[in-house]
């Protein structure tokens, strides 16, 4: 298939390419609303998914004060309490982290860095957001609805999900949360469908699929995961609306609900149990994957030094991606399942820890050695590391079967997932959006504010989390309105419950620093340039900052080399742009 | 500087507030002092590694933090380093996931002399049945849940008839003889979560689940609900009192059997 | 959920094979300032509207075989009583294939620059495809007025289920077909319409597939298929 020609002295191809049809915006509307620009839908999703996922925040902010506070603030009632943690999971787990790593960073970074004029299908890419919107609305609507949102818990399980013992259970709050999460899967798969295309089809001549940045791999193999994935939590929706509304059996077993007989019978809890977590596990890596991703190119930019590893890193990028597809019941350990499973799952589960620590050490590694500038972006990468690898190393308690028993639907498990799919992404996007606004506005983020937000934002977050795994490992259960008097809720563990509040609300109100220094640099943010930060990848060659519709201007770029040329021995410069060509021709027989 | 500071400090005090922190586990009471035993090895491996890793970046900021002049290393890769760490990495993996699997085994091996004892959880209160004379449960059916049969027992199956009922109550278990706790759910999801005694399961309706422990000690342990279950879900409570096997004994002949229950036409109420 | 593993590892393969050819063991750094050896690899000569739905029929690929692995969960559980399947569901059955048929002959004439034939085909495939669906409502209100109703047993629940969800699929390849079809209708080239017509015949293909595969499920075939699987395993 591939000739590797003998002479490496062989002439460039010439530069023409076949170039994309554009379309061409007349009106302010077509350039600014109905865009078919993918830098334009990268916003638009952005903005959206921040916007929501204040919403979730606040509704953070309101479970935390219950928690820390019990009795003290008499409207967050049982009822409201769980559609809060219901509402605030779902948003920050699908309509914030995954509409934030995909259809914005990915929407943003795939055709600049592959020097692509666009994504391949625009207008499916424009409907795709649209789509979106819609089901963000949709989810909000819960909260004007007869009954409120669904208060069933992120997870959905059935048969409460669906019975009158559970806020929204019977009223709408469940059926507009499965509508749209239907609208959701619809909309983000004709943005999937571009994301992954573009990386087969819209690369610039010469990147072939080892000199991409490791975002690309990362945003590329999380979407095809996420395009298989997200069937399975659609089929289940289908399936829960339909027993919901038409009072099917799928999920619903003979049930005596107070008392009374139900029309339901035969179906099984558990079979939802296997779709929502077939879909839930890869989930967990749609997430991190594009963080992983985004992350190596933080830290080799800002530590002026290549990846270490880089095939290494693609590798363990694609394993982890397969593997995620054959983890899923270690969700499922004490669910009644067959316990043989867990045999196989804790064996699968725990392989996966291999790759991710390779991907671990290949950061710390590419440090060692390197010039650190210890700029924000880099900062954020540390605090990534430091509760990724918390995080991670959490996970192999909660996979390890027989150790999930006792910590499993404690606050153990709360503390670890917000640690690994939590905090750590959210480290990671604050990083790239202060690494890739000054693309985006052509302005620097202020310094100053920025430090302040990310030290409050690590640090408190981290005291956020890392002691509530000990609440965990004392027995606290998760999901509790209010634990009362109990032999897991000593006096010292409200203490730390309102500690942990206290720090919340910390955390919380930093962001508001982070939102006005975005808004107030739009102005007056000190001028970026082309490339501030002396990278070599594709988009921050683009010969206008910020890139227009069509990203490149005449041509499109040509690439002669990796993404991660820092630091070459004997260049002028400590970074050697993608589309240079080497003057010498000669390839570096350096290193190992 | 001040980002190593803050590094290190990160990564001693986590090992601080995990040698000093006063929340630790309950004073277990079964015979699953081998799953303590598991996350206690899971803590040191992991413990390890993360320190080792926080206080590795804390020193290569500390060493190679950008000074003027400097240049960094150029260095694609070291498949001999990578090797190595993936080793050692696997084999700590190893040393966590065999001992896991190996107590999982014994959790899902149930010794044959266990008792049977069933547990029946509803929105949101929790009822037992135990084994009468015959030292067999009736077969139940969710279907034949009424007022006067709360637990669906099927009338029809003599083994049935002398199981002792315990209709939100509390329940006693012997000290040092295994139990399996068949667990059983008439409406939603629940979870039988006893802190002290480690194990827990799920109660799946229309499903029976189980798991099987050995009280080892005797006293009053809290029951929790550990599977979101509705509004109600912080509220399901109950008691599990392990007892010598005098006490045990004289406790269960104050029980009802179902026969006795469906006689008296009312449910007992909580002794 | 097996079903759904076996369907992934055949996507599997075919992203290894994919993988396999663009030299994932290459060292990227060695390699500065060639373009050349490498332009030849970086896209496949084949249209990107092409890849694009051969992706999109993995997804709808991937949504199907988990609404059978749900199906064969199901089945499994106790109250499963299978549908008698109308016989009008064999009309259908011939309806979509001759769709299918028609649309890999109006293919052919495309090629051929045949401009007449071509029209022809691909009205009939249009018009087979509606009768398709006609049918397929037909055999809802039959089995309906027989008794079976949805929510009565679960086979009925995903009787009704899938082959809803597969006449949607069907109903949203019409519109594209429908549109092809009017420009052709309106003059346009064989050679303009070309592609449109080759994804609507990839895409026809496979909803015809899929529609045998879920045929022969509650016709009870696959069910025998899978016990005698069962039976070679143990």
């Amino acid at each position: 298939m591939v000739n590797i020609p003998s002479s490496i002295n062989d002439p460039i191809p010439p530069a023409e390419v076949e170039d994309v049809e554009l379309y061409h915006p007349h009106s302010w509307w077509t350039t600014y609303v109905f865009s078919q620009d993918a830098k334009v839908i990268a916003i638009q999703y952005s903005l959206t998914a921040i916007a929501i996922g204040l919403v979730a925040l606040v509704l953070s902010w309101l479970m935390r004060l219950q928690l820390g506070f019990p009795g003290v603030f008499t409207f967050i009632d049982a009822d409201r309490y769980y559609q809060f943690i219901t509402m605030h999971g779902m948003i920050m787990v699908i309509y914030l982290l995954t509409a934030l790593f995909l259809g914005g960073f990915g929407n943003y970074l795939i055709p600049l860095m592959l020097g692509a004029r666009d994504m391949v299908f625009p207008y499916a890419n424009m409907l795709s957001y649209w789509i979106y919107l819609l089901a963000v609305l949709v989810l909000v609507a819960g909260f004007f609805a007869p009954g409120g949102p669904t208060g069933a818990g992120w997870t959905l399980y059935p048969p409460q999900a669906v019975l009158s013992g559970t806020p929204g259970g019977q009223d709408w709050g469940i059926i507009l949360m499965l509508s749209s999460l239907i609208l959701f899967i619809i909309g983000f798969t004709m943005g999937g469908l571009n994301y992954v295309v573009t990386v087969l089809q819209g690369r610039a001549r010469g990147m072939t699929l080892m000199r991409m940045p490791l975002t690309i791999w990362g945003i590329f193999t999380a979407t095809v995961m996420a395009l298989l994935a997200f069937p399975a939590l659609f089929v289940a929706s289908v399936m829960m609306l339909f027993d919901r509304v038409l009072g099917t059996s799928f999920f619903m077993p003979a049930i005596a609900e107070m008392g009374a007989q139900l029309q339901y019978g035969g179906g099984s809890p558990i079979l939802f149990q296997h779709l929502f977590w077939f879909f839930g596990h890869p989930e967990v890596y749609i997430v991190a994957l594009p963080a992983f991703g985004i992350v190596s190119d933080l830290i080799s930019v800002h530590a002026r030094k290549n990846i270490f590893g880089y095939r290494m890193m693609v590798w363990a990028i694609v394993v982890i991606g397969a593997l995620s597809f054959v983890v899923w019941a270690h969700h499922m350990y004490v669910s009644g399942m067959n316990p043989n499973f867990g045999f196989f799952f804790a064996t699968t589960t725990l392989i996966i820890a291999v790759p991710t620590a390779i991907k671990v050490y290949n950061w710390v590694l590419t440090l060692w050695r390197g010039d650190i500038h210890l700029t924000i972006p880099m900062l954020f990468a540390l605090g990534f590391i430091v509760t990724f690898v918390n995080g991670g190393l959490t996970g192999l308690f909660l996979g390890n079967v027989v150790v999930d028993v006792p910590l499993s639907d404690t606050m153990f498990v709360v503390a670890h997932f917000h640690m690994v799919m939590g905090v750590a992404p959210i480290m990671v996007i604050f990083g790239a959006i202060y690494h890739w606004y000054p693309k985006i506005t052509g302005r620097m983020l202020d310094e100053t504010m920025g430090r302040v937000h990310f030290w409050v934002t690590f640090l408190g977050a981290y005291l956020i989390f890392f002691p509530m795994h000990y609440l965990g490992l004392l027995g606290a259960p998760r999901r509790y309105h209010e634990i009362g008097e109990s032999v897991v809720n000593p006096p010292s563990a409200h203490d730390l419950n309102v500690f942990i509040t206290v720090m919340a609300l910390i955390v919380g109100a930093a962001q508001i620093l982070f939102l006005f220094n975005a808004a107030w640099s739009l102005r007056r943010g000190k001028d970026a340039g082309g490339n501030p930060w002396r990278a070599t990848t594709l988009e921050w060659q683009t010969p206008t900052t910020p890139p227009p519709h069509g990203n490149f201007g005449k041509e499109l770029p040509v690439v002669y080399r990796w993404a991660y040329d820092y630091s070459v021995p004997g260049a002028p410069e400590d970074f050697i742009p993608q589309n240079e060509p080497d003057p010498e021709h000669r390839s570096r027989e350096h290193a190992t | 500087m001040a980002v190593v500071v803050i590094l290190a400090l990160v990564a001693v005090a986590s090992v601080l507030f995990h040698l000093l922190s006063p929340w630790w586990w309950t004073p277990i009471a079964s015979n699953w002092q081998y799953i303590d035993n598991t996350i206690i090895i899971t803590f040191w491996i992991t413990g390890f590694v993360f320190v080792a890793v926080v206080l590795f970046v804390a020193y290569c900021v500390l060493r190679f933090r950008h000074r003027p002049g400097t240049r960094a290393d150029y260095e694609p890769e070291n498949r001999k380093l990578e090797f190595w760490l993936a080793t050692v990495t696997t084999i700590g993996v190893v040393a966590m996931l065999a001992p896991g699997l190996f107590v999982w085994d014994r959790f899902v091996t149930v010794p044959d002399d266990a008792t049977e004892v069933e547990v029946v959880g509803q929105q949101w209160l929790w009822s037992y049945r135990l084994p009468g004379a015959n030292g067999k449960l009736g077969t139940s059916e969710t279907r034949d849940v009424t007022a006067e049969n709360p637990l669906g027992v099927n009338k029809n199956d003599p083994a049935g008839l002398d199981d002792i009922i315990i209709q939100g109550g509390e329940l006693h278990l012997p000290i040092g003889k295994p139990v399996k706790m068949l667990l059983r759910s008439i409406d939603v999801l629940h979870d039988f979560y006893v802190p002290e005694f480690r194990a827990k399961m799920d109660m799946v309706p229309g499903m029976v689940t189980y798991f099987w422990i050995t009280p080892t000690r005797t006293g009053t342990f809290e029951v929790l609900c550990a599977e979101l279950c509705g509004v109600g879900h912080p509220q399901m409570r109950g008691t599990v009192i392990v007892d010598n096997e005098a006490d045990y004994q004289t406790w269960l002949e104050q029980q009802q059997t179902f026969t006795q229950m469906m006689a008296s036409g009312e449910t007992p109420t909580a002794n | 959920m097996s079903v759904i593993l076996i369907f992934l590892a055949g996507l599997a393969s075919i992203i290894i094979w994919w993988m396999a050819q663009q030299r994932l063991t290459s060292k990227p750094w060695l390699e500065a300032g060639r373009a050349s050896e490498i332009s030849a690899i970086t896209r496949s000569p084949l249209p990107t509207a092409k890849i694009g739905l051969g992706v999109f029929l993995a997804v709808v690929g991937a949504l199907f075989t988990l609404f059978i692995s749900a199906y064969f969960m199901r089945m499994g559980l106790q109250d499963w009583w299978a549908i008698p399947l109308p016989s009008v569901l064999w009309a259908n059955t011939a309806a979509l294939v001759i769709s299918s048929v028609a649309l890999e002959k109006a293919k052919s004439s495309a090629l051929q620059n045949d401009a007449s034939t071509m029209k022809l085909a691909l009205l009939i495939s249009f018009a087979t495809a509606i009768g398709f669906l006609l049918g397929q409502a037909f055999a809802w209100r039959e089995l309906v007025s027989a008794g079976y109703v949805l929510a009565d047993n679960p086979a009925n629940s995903f009787f009704y289920m899938i082959t809803g969800m597969h006449g949607l699929h069907i109903l949203g390849g019409l519109l594209v077909l429908g549109r092809t079809t009017l420009r052709v209708w309106q003059n346009e080239t064989p050679g303009h319409a070309q592609l449109s017509i080759d994804l609507c015949a990839m895409y026809w293909h496979f909803m015809l597939i899929v529609w045998l595969i879920i045929f022969a499920l509650f016709a009870g075939w696959a069910n025998d298929f899978v016990e005698i699987c069962r039976q070679l395993l143990s």
